[in-house]
């Protein structure tokens, strides 16, 4: 065997590189983005910032900057995660292709890494790495959430294809995405976990309707897909038929690893977390008068100790996982962490805004108006990306080594499950 | 704690850990609630020999160095401490010991080594009685007058007061023909005339605290650490320095009362089931879990920030200082909550660490307090004051 040795490149070379490319090509960051959360984005804007995301990834892609920890035989860099937070750091400030890395890169493009052939990660890599695919997950489904292996989306094979019907839903802008990760079920007559596959295909396939969902504070930033008759060729099959589940946990762990995945190209300091932070909560204060108050100056204080100490921890995890100090389901620590520390801080910034949260002059009350919108939206952060009950089953059952719940649905056909009350009764 | 520690740093903190073990087990922690002093003189002195007062101070004054950064290192210890709920003023020594390094003259520079051996402790009042009990209201008063120092005014709180030789005082001095208005810092030997200590009653079993009086006491000028009306920067690095011990304690006493109610949960069967089996319960482990690894990383953080200088500092060591205030006393009580009955009785150990988190959530600032710091930080950020007049403690 012929062994190349290639010097991994140094840090600072890498630094360099990076920087230099930054500031020659990429605009500074918005300096306050519109929140697709709060559903202030129309369509235009919306389709505008993906195709400006596109080109910002396919820059990074021929400037040697994209997948920094993916395997050069795929079009990555096969360099460290040390490498990605270089690029991470040197990114703070700057606008970068947010809409492109999760779930694109992680969970899609690490479970592709994992359980993908050889043909299958040749064709998508490259392609996910130039900003040409955009993946979102077609995971749960209406009946089931956090129950994500409790899926009745149905794959039934024909030949060399598999058709696939059922609905899925909470994916992410699935209107301006190209392929979709699919969680199916293969067999019913076998337990829950035991008769699930998982398929790719593209999102614009004969079949597939997608509706956009209009979350309470307006946003239509989710969709919900309607599969009939999908046909998906066998070669766009992920993992072994009936064995989706050994892909679907892994998959999972992915997901949870968000944006601490060293898949991930996130400017430092530019999670969304750390818009409601304290300067946030002073501003408000201060709009509505109340920065002497010491009970106000107590809210922006616990606001900003929540947020410090989230980064920390998030910095904490995501080295105790890389240096196997820490279990690798830790992840889930960071995850419960950010749903109560998010929480509590869109409470702060409402309580702190008074009334006008609630009921607001438009144009007039700057500062203190629309804080009762992000409130009424204010679980979402606890429901996304994995509910913070699954997190708190998973810290206790296996960080903690607890006994598992008592789950009656595993020793069943699946067939046999029940699913809803009139079933049941 | 630190997730990876230097091969001399992991030795360290394991020698302070054995020690500790032997020397400080939970039969000699209750037998010290009767104790006025609150821990016997050879401990101190053989604790001092592994390194527990040397580390803050230069090399060039008798200190000792493991990886170079000796907060970092110094905090491994206290992680210890409270680990163990250990005896013997770690903090204020180190702080006193430090702040003679750091600004002392030739002659106050000799009281260092007795620091180092262990033969004294250090005694550091700041922190006065409500409604000036604020770190930045102090009304300590400290006068010049010739070529004397006039100081009047109470501290509270004062660690280890009795056992000291000196004290080391932060008060205030009002602008005069001789001095800037400021903070001004003095050394005094405790038996100087007009100090009288009133010994306190407390929480935790072995930590001995004092009020201490001062009424017309006067000192020669030589007395003062570095000069007078200028010591804020040296009160805010010492400051910062006993906020990053004190959370890293916190932290160590936090990690002790999680494992031993995790123990707890998988030995004790109820309905014929470990409460570990539980999903209500196994959530609230799960919580406590994440306040236990976010106090880690932000005492870890601010360890690392005060070591480095950085201009984050202050708000790490104030959110360092509110978060393991808030959450550890929250943990701790959790704890007792699930360990039930057996967790409020003296012959439990978990009552050792309540205390030792309850103590350290009001010294040197509560949760509140420490919040309001952080705001204030924020407001100086986005519109910096005008130039102020007076002296302030931050």
């Amino acid at each position: 065997m012929n062994h190349e040795v290639e010097s991994v490149e140094s840090i600072e070379s890498f630094r360099e590189r990076a920087r230099a490319f930054i500031r020659a090509k990429l605009q500074p960051a918005a300096p306050k983005a519109a929140s697709v959360v709060r559903g202030d984005v129309t369509d235009e804007e919306e389709l505008a910032a993906v195709a400006r995301e596109r080109e910002v990834q396919r820059a990074l892609f021929d400037a040697g900057l994209a997948g920094v920890c993916v395997p050069r035989e795929y079009g990555g860099q096969g360099l460290t995660p040390a490498h990605q937070r270089v690029l991470n750091a040197e990114l703070r400030g700057y606008e970068y292709p947010s809409r492109a890395q999760v779930p694109t890169f992680t969970p899609c493009l690490a479970v592709l890494l994992e359980f993908g052939t050889e043909e299958q990660k040749l064709k998508h890599v490259p392609a996910i790495l130039k900003g040409e695919e955009l993946w979102m997950q077609f995971l749960s489904e209406p009946s089931s959430g956090s129950d994500v292996a409790g899926a009745i989306t149905t794959a039934v094979r024909k030949g060399d294809e598999w058709i696939l019907n059922g609905s899925k839903v909470w994916t992410t802008g699935a209107w301006w995405s190209d392929w979709g990760l699919c969680l199916a079920r293969t067999n019913w007559e076998v337990s829950k976990h035991s008769g699930l596959t998982v398929f790719m295909f593209p999102i614009k396939s004969p079949g597939i309707e997608v509706r956009r969902i209009e979350m309470l504070n307006g946003s239509k930033e989710f969709c919900e897909e309607f599969l009939t008759d999908v046909r998906v060729p066998d070669t766009d099959r992920i993992g072994g038929v009936d064995t989706g589940w050994t892909v679907g946990s892994r998959w999972m762990f992915y997901e949870r690893m968000g944006r601490n995945s060293p898949l991930v190209t996130m400017p430092e300091g530019s999670a969304r977390s750390s818009g409601n932070a304290g300067a946030t909560m002073h501003a408000i204060a201060d709009a509505g008068g109340r920065l002497t108050d010491p009970r106000a100056q107590e809210l922006i204080g616990e606001a900003q100790t929540l947020h410090v100490v989230g980064d920390a921890l998030r910095r904490r995890v995501t080295q105790g996982i890389t240096t196997r100090t820490l279990s690798d389901q830790s992840s889930a620590i960071f995850r419960l962490y950010a749903g109560l520390s998010e929480t509590r801080r869109t409470t702060i910034a409402f309580e702190l805004a008074g009334s006008a949260g609630a009921t607001w002059v438009d144009d007039d009350d700057g500062e203190l108006a629309e804080w009762g919108i992000d409130f009424l939206m204010r679980q979402a952060v606890c429901i996304g990306g994995g509910t913070t009950e699954m997190a708190a089953n998973v810290i206790s059952e296996r960080v903690l080594g607890m006994p598992r719940e008592v789950t009656p649905d595993r020793e069943l056909a699946f067939r046999n499950v029940p699913r809803s009350r009139s079933k049941s009764g | 704690m630190l997730l990876e520690l230097s091969s001399d740093q992991e030795f360290f903190q394991k020698t302070t850990a054995r020690f500790l073990a032997e020397n400080a087990p939970v039969a000699e922690l209750r037998r010290l609630r009767d104790d006025p002093v609150g821990f016997r003189s050879t401990y101190w002195r053989q604790g001092a020999e592994l390194g527990w007062t040397s580390l803050l101070v230069a090399e060039g004054d008798g200190g000792v160095s493991i990886s170079g950064r000796g907060l970092v290192d110094l905090a491994l210890v206290a992680y210890e401490f409270g680990r163990h709920a250990a005896p013997g003023p770690l903090v204020s020594t180190n702080v006193v010991a430090s702040a003679l390094s750091v600004a002392g003259t030739e002659s106050q520079k000799e009281l260092i080594a007795a620091l180092l051996d262990g033969t004294a402790t250090g005694a550091w009042g700041i922190t006065e009685a409500a409604p000036h009990d604020g770190l930045s209201n102090l009304t300590f008063d400290i006068a010049l007058d010739g070529d004397e120092l006039v100081l009047n005014g109470v501290k509270r709180t004062v660690e280890s007061a009795s056992q000291a030789s000196h004290l080391l005082i932060t008060g205030r001095t009002r602008a005069g023909a001789a001095a800037a208005a400021g903070l001004t810092q003095v050394i005094v030997p405790t038996g100087t005339k007009g100090i009288s200590l009133v010994p306190m009653s407390g929480v935790d079993l072995s930590r001995r605290f004092s009020v201490v009086k001062f009424d017309q006491v006067r000192v020669p000028a030589s007395s003062v650490l570095g000069r007078v009306g200028e010591a804020g920067a040296d009160v805010e690095r010492q400051l910062q320095q006993a906020l990053v011990l004190l959370s890293a304690e916190a932290v160590g006493a936090m990690q002790a009362a999680f494992d031993m109610t995790v123990e707890w949960s998988f030995d004790r069967y109820s309905f014929g089931r470990p409460l570990a089996s539980y999903q209500a319960l196994k959530h609230r482990f799960a919580l406590m879990a994440t306040w236990l690894q976010a106090s880690h990383a932000i005492s870890d953080e601010a360890a690392s920030a005060v070591t480095d200088g950085r201009d984050d500092a202050p708000e790490l060591v104030s959110a360092a200082k509110a978060y393991v205030g808030q959450y550890g006393a929250e943990l701790l009580q959790d704890c007792v909550q699930l360990h039930g009955g057996i967790g409020v009785t003296f012959e439990h150990d978990l009552h050792l660490f309540l205390r030792r988190i309850t103590l350290i959530r009001t010294l040197l600032g509560t949760p509140d307090e420490h919040q309001r710091r952080i705001a204030g930080l924020i407001s100086r950020r986005l519109s910096p004051p005008q130039p102020l007049t007076g002296g302030s403690a931050s």
